[in-house]
């Protein structure tokens, strides 16, 4: 038995990876599966390889990452001798643990100050889901009994403000927001003080979309973050990047330039319900070591949900299950 | 930066077979690699990339190539000629109706830029085509979405229809499109919801809502950084709704954009319009023959030449090219050159336009008000300083003087030496290379931009690059 079938013994498992592979589905169609690729193969060439590369590179996995990746198959090939392609299976998926884990064992749960506040920052490029996010996860840390304040700190773009104030209703809790317009930092100023002021557990932070080649703009966040240090000292903050499961080999640049303008925590895999399969945090957390904390999987306010790696390949390979 | 360009990628193929008098089959091959990942950087998708390469060597093998004198920079051309061919050589208009209001339709997926995008739209086409636009918003679904196209339309003084969000976006359409007919809006322009094109009800929507609007245009828009999947988005969209063009936003981004040769070739849908800053002024028509350099990793010498004609006096450009060709360029030029730079519109995103620019480290973070900065440091100057760039360079003292004077550090009073330096340098190398190399290098191949030239007065476009 592969290492798969052990994994995904068993139901809840199986069930809850489920909702990983939605998306997946309707591309394996317009794609040759990895099942295929291993099965209808005689034996393990150069031929192979490129197909193996294909289904790594469609999934967006960085041309570096994927690169490496074959590489270390072949080594791995070579040194143990195997010969039937299906064989390929368990070492494919162990290396793709090894990619993600990289012998770390990787925490993305929220880190809460057990006294106090503990605010989480929302970043990213325009239109990757930050606000709906958001939303989301004032619901699911409600769910958790938590109490939540949001902030509405992005004040540029048209109808953003309302937008969070519209999730702020369907979640019931509070929205921080001054005018459009304003300085997103003093924004999160007031709401800082009102969450202390109020007791809240937890602050999640909106922030307007920026391209990260913006300089002004990410300058702007550099304030947003010295004003968070400065209000809440000495405490640990998360800083998600918001990252859509459609982007491609731009998201290592915005996960780069993002980590240097503020200290990104973890990343938030939005859209994965689509046919997009968001490789690239894959690569991300190759070259940059940021995990992925949270994956959006679908338009329901119950749609978000803790980042699973196990789940995740399963979602890439998921015709190994049928 | 992040990806090294195609330029620098060949230039590495090259080095591995200068010497030889021909090429053969297995060099081609070799550069075809280099020429694949390149594109696969640029997020082109891999079927596309596999069957562009195969036809590329196809016709790099034939014979007009290995008759050529450098056949290197000759397999280089044919890459960028093909994939000039296949992105179209012209923009794309869009279709006017004559009978009645034209309808355009915005589709896409959810944060690909629509309601952004529809707002611009219809400043486009009234301030360039004199047409008297009406927004609708019919996305019920997003929180707000109906809150943002309304402040766009305010912004921009174009009226929207809308009915809330208990309507159905099929009535919403019919009453906007009455209103519309009524009022002598010759423009209509639809906001929908942004879904997934697998989503069958809301595709099912957009179905229903083409049959009542009948619309001129139906336009996918496309975000610029999408990746490998912008070939089933495209197509799925396409499939339902036979698309008549894409509009790819967030081009003012760093991404090189190969999701617009994904979906020109699997699709044949021309790109008719290219999102390229948050302002609601900044849409341009696409052109694709400049985005083919963009997606090898080229600068985009075109788009700088069309924005130079029309911010600036053509003598005073002319004497500067020359003066730049020259190598005899001083303080006084760079301060006149970033005074034209800043009508032109803004620093960082004229720089990228420049061949080789793009390799300068942090070209992208290059901050507007550097320009400021710089122009602080020449005023500091004396003037024979300025005309005399060697003073500085050579004398300390004469630095640390200018830095206190501008109230800059010396770091960035030598930075600005050095970037006069390496403009300087790189002018002159454009002046020794001839026009075979230059054309290696990806820029416009006939040198003179005919299609860039819109009769804005004679003697236009005369750049010598």
């Amino acid at each position: 038995m592969g290492i798969f079938q052990k994994l995904f013994q068993s139901k809840e498992q199986k069930l809850k990876a489920q909702k990983y592979r939605l998306g997946m589905e309707k591309t394996r169609k317009s794609m040759s599966s990895l099942k295929e690729v291993l099965t209808n193969s005689k034996k393990i060439d150069e031929a192979l390889f490129d197909k193996l590369e294909e289904i790594f590179i469609m999934a967006d996995i960085g041309i570096d990452t994927v690169v490496l990746f074959i590489d270390a198959l072949r080594k791995e090939v070579s040194h143990l001798k195997i010969e039937k392609p299906i064989d390929l299976e368990n070492i494919i998926v162990d290396k793709m643990f090894d990619l993600y884990l990289k012998g770390d064992i990787i925490d993305t749960n929220i880190r809460f100050n057990d006294s106090g506040l503990t605010l989480i920052l929302f970043v990213g490029v325009n239109g990757t889901g930050k606000t709906t996010s958001i939303g989301k996860m004032a619901y699911k840390l409600k769910q958790e009994g938590k109490t939540v304040m949001l902030a509405a700190g992005d004040t540029f773009r048209a109808g953003a403000i309302n937008q969070l104030k519209i999730w702020g209703d369907r979640v019931g809790c509070s929205v921080i927001t001054k005018a459009e317009g304003s300085d997103p930092s003093s924004v999160i100023y007031d709401a800082i003080h009102e969450a202390k002021k109020q007791n809240i557990d937890v602050l999640l932070c909106d922030t307007a979309g920026r391209l990260q080649n913006k300089v002004n703009l990410m300058k702007e966040l550099d304030k947003i973050n010295r004003t968070i240090k400065r209000e809440l000292p000495n405490t640990i903050y998360e800083s998600y990047l918001v990252i859509d499961a459609t982007t491609g080999q731009n998201g290592l640049n915005q996960a780069k330039v993002f980590k240097e303008a503020t200290d990104i925590s973890g990343i938030v895999l939005t859209k994965l319900d689509g046919t997009a399969k968001g490789g690239i945090v894959l690569a991300i957390r190759n070259e940059l070591n940021i995990p992925i904390s949270f994956v959006g999987l679908g338009e329901k306010i119950t749609d978000l949900d803790y980042f699973d790696i196990e789940n995740y390949i399963y979602g890439l390979f998921a015709d190994f299950f049928e | 930066m992040a990806f090294e360009n195609l330029t620098s990628r060949m230039q590495m193929a090259f080095r591995r077979i200068t010497g030889k008098a021909k090429l053969t089959e297995n060099d081609i091959e070799e550069m075809m690699k280099e020429v694949r990942l390149s594109l696969l950087e640029a997020d082109v998708n891999y079927k596309v990339v596999k069957e562009f390469t195969s036809e590329v060597k196809a016709i790099a093998l034939g014979e007009k190539i290995m008759k050529g004198l450098d056949p290197g920079q000759q397999v280089v051309k044919v890459v960028n000629d093909e994939l000039v061919k296949l992105m179209g050589t012209e923009a794309v208009l869009v279709r006017f109706n004559e009978t009645r209001p034209t309808v355009i339709m915005m589709v896409g997926l959810q944060g690909a830029g629509k309601t952004t995008t529809a707002g611009k739209l219809g400043y486009y086409l009234r301030k360039n085509h004199a047409k008297k636009p009406l927004l609708i918003a019919a996305d019920i679904y997003r929180p707000a979405a109906i809150d943002q196209l309304i402040t766009v339309g305010n912004q921009l003084e174009i009226p929207v229809f809308s009915l809330g969000i208990d309507v159905n976006p099929r009535e919403i359409v019919k009453e906007g499109l009455k209103k519309a007919n009524a009022e002598g809006f010759d423009l209509v322009i639809i906001d929908t919801a942004g879904r997934l094109h697998i989503n069958e009800t809301l595709m099912d929507e957009l179905i229903d809502i083409k049959k009542i609007v009948k619309p001129d245009e139906i336009l996918l828009t496309v975000d610029a950084m999408t990746g490998q999947d912008a070939v089933n988005v495209s197509m799925a969209f396409n499939e339902a709704l036979e698309i008549t063009g894409c509009i790819l936003t967030k081009l003012d981004g760093d991404t090189r954009g190969g999701a617009a040769l994904s979906i020109r070739k699997m699709t044949g849908i021309p790109i008719k319009f290219a999102g390229t800053g948050e302002k609601l002024t900044e849409i341009e028509l696409f052109h694709p023959e400049r985005m083919a350099s963009r997606i090898l990793g080229m600068g985009d010498v075109l788009t700088l030449i069309e924005k130079a004609q029309e911010e600036i006096d053509e003598d005073e450009a002319m004497s500067m090219m020359e003066k730049m060709m020259s190598g005899h360029f001083n303080f006084n030029d760079l301060l006149k050159q970033m005074k034209m730079i800043k009508r032109m519109g803004a620093f960082s995103g004229i720089l990228k336009f420049l061949p080789g620019m793009s390799q300068l480290q942090n070209i992208d973070k290059v901050d507007d008000k550097q320009l400021v900065y710089v122009e602080a440091i020449i005023h500091s100057m004396t003037p024979e300083e300025r005309k005399n760039p060697e003073l500085i360079s050579r004398s300390s003292s004469r630095r640390n003087r200018v830095a206190k004077g501008s109230g800059r550090s010396t770091t960035e009073v030598n930075r600005l030496i050095g970037m006069l330096d390496k403009q300087r340098d790189m002018m002159k190398r454009f002046q020794g290379m001839n026009p075979a190399s230059i054309e290696k290098m990806g820029q416009n191949p006939t040198g003179q931009p005919s299609s860039v030239n819109k009769g804005k007065g004679k003697g236009k476009g005369g750049f010598r690059i």
